[in-house]
């Protein structure tokens, strides 16, 4: 599907990007981050599933490829733009009204901590129509219910074409409960991130 | 009628905190907000309540009241914790704490024990278990029973096991519990080294002097002045170079406490008082 202008649009006015994936999503992200020019002007988040005791090994990987400055969330830390965030290992990440993460060790959801979810509901409330986010490929179900809360909030949402996917059930079951505004090939996704 | 998922206004939010803390006398009003909507929309979920049930139910109902209070407190702990967190005490502090005559730790936010009974075993596989003195406080005081208990199911010690493995401590686990059927007993050893009791970070005020104080992954539930005035707490808490140690997502954010604590492991964020 070509890009129409109502997404670049609506990317384009987004003052934050949330990314959420799982098996299979890390490679894709990874590119998007290499991609990503220094002033991008927004606030990056991204929640990807991983094990506990399995040290930050993402997180040098990517700042080592990223021009962006690339953290890993820290509790009550300020949001900001041209930063790329990471939700750490075993929390669940939240983003509060006052604009700084907020950091919680409650019970997993979809066996996942970080959850898509979580940090997807809160974002809605905060960012409302300033924010895009795309789900990728994973195994599970987490992240659709953020991202119809999310897309209810009149956020630009976007999932992952499952044909793509590595793993399309997290995909399906985005779009099987309409979370999606658009359904887009990995290609558009990196066509419309490239547009500034 | 079901309540419309997911929506919980602020003004609403805040009505609860107010009648929480007028007829249970817990103050939730300085918690992060985020994180505290979301418990309270779990349980209206999870009980079919609307915000005006849960209103009646919260004023009415003192067993619902604990329950509420166990949802949104999140008790969720784990023995060894961290693994490298314990890594860090075993080279960093317990060689500067065993020269103390006496240790007393301060484990703040305790939940249901299990960071209490790893920072026993610690002090014991230190040869440190006669002059070591552990404190676990926490608000809920069916938390606290559990916690004198002493006893997990051994699908949680099956995790804690592999915590235990990567802390570099020697043995197993199991080495300081007793497993009997589907639940393992912390030794009965370690247990009078550890007193329980009731303790609100957010009210109360200091109790003791110690020499080390752990609060880990509490200060995320609360927004940046709690943090301070908790901080204050600690610090006045603190024996002179007594060490502060914080969950490994948590800082000292404040100005003026990070000039009044120098940083011992800036990955594991544990401090140490310094004179001011």
């Amino acid at each position: 599907m070509p890009l129409d202008n109502n997404i670049i649009q609506r990317w384009q006015k987004s003052e934050v990007l949330l990314l959420g994936g799982s098996a299979g999503s890390f490679n894709l992200i990874f590119q998007i981050v290499k991609n990503f020019e220094a002033n991008l002007n927004k606030t990056v988040i991204i929640v990807i599933h991983r094990k506990k005791n399995f040290f930050s090994e993402i997180e040098k990987l990517f700042a080592n490829n990223s021009r962006m400055p690339l953290k890993e969330i820290s509790d009550k830390e300020l949001i900001k733009k041209n930063t790329i965030f990471i939700a750490p290992a075993n929390y669940h990440t939240l983003i509060e009204k006052e604009k700084c993460f907020s950091l919680d060790v409650s019970e997993a959801v979809w066996y996942s901590r970080p959850s898509i979810d979580v940090t997807f509901e809160s974002a809605a409330e905060v960012y409302k129509d300033n924010c895009t986010a795309i789900l990728f490929s994973g195994a599970n179900q987490d992240g659709a219910e953020g991202l119809l809360k999310l897309r209810d909030c009149g956020s630009l949402t976007i999932v992952q074409d499952p044909v793509d996917a590595e793993m399309p059930q997290m995909p399906y079951a985005a779009i099987e409960i309409k979370a999606a505004d658009y359904i887009l090939r990995t290609n558009d996704i990196f066509e419309l991130l490239k547009t500034q | 009628m079901i309540s419309q998922q997911g929506i919980l206004p602020a003004p609403q939010l805040d009505e609860l905190i107010d009648l929480i803390k007028k007829i249970h006398g817990f103050d939730f009003s300085a918690y992060s907000k985020a994180s505290l909507k979301r418990r309270v929309l779990r349980i209206m979920q999870n009980k079919r309540l609307e915000f005006y049930d849960l209103k009646h139910i919260l004023v009415n109902d003192r067993a619902f009241f604990q329950e509420f209070l166990d949802e949104v407190t999140v008790n969720v702990t784990e023995m060894f914790r961290d693994p490298s967190f314990y890594k860090a005490l075993n080279s960093q502090v317990i060689p500067y704490l065993s020269t103390y005559q006496h240790i007393k730790i301060w484990s703040a936010g305790c939940a249901s024990g299990e960071e209490v009974y790893s920072l026993t075993i610690l002090m014991r596989e230190a040869g440190l278990s006669k002059k070591s003195f552990i404190y676990g406080t926490d608000i809920n005081t069916e938390m606290l029973k559990e916690a004198r208990r002493g006893i997990y199911s051994l699908k949680k010690i099956k995790s804690y096991a592999e915590n235990y493995q990567y802390s570099g401590l020697k043995g197993s686990l199991t080495d300081h519990f007793t497993i009997m059927y589907d639940a393992a007993t912390i030794h009965s050893e370690l247990k009078p080294n550890t007193l329980f009791s009731i303790h609100n970070l957010v009210s109360d005020a200091i109790f003791n002097e110690f020499q080390m104080i752990t609060c880990r992954n509490v200060f995320i539930y609360f927004e940046t002045e709690l943090q301070e005035k908790v901080l204050e707490l600690f610090y006045n808490s603190l024996s002179p170079f007594g060490f502060l140690c914080m969950g490994s997502k948590e800082t000292i954010r404040s100005d003026k406490f990070k000039k009044k604590f120098k940083v011992i492991n800036s990955k594991e964020n544990i401090y140490q008082k310094i004179a001011t």
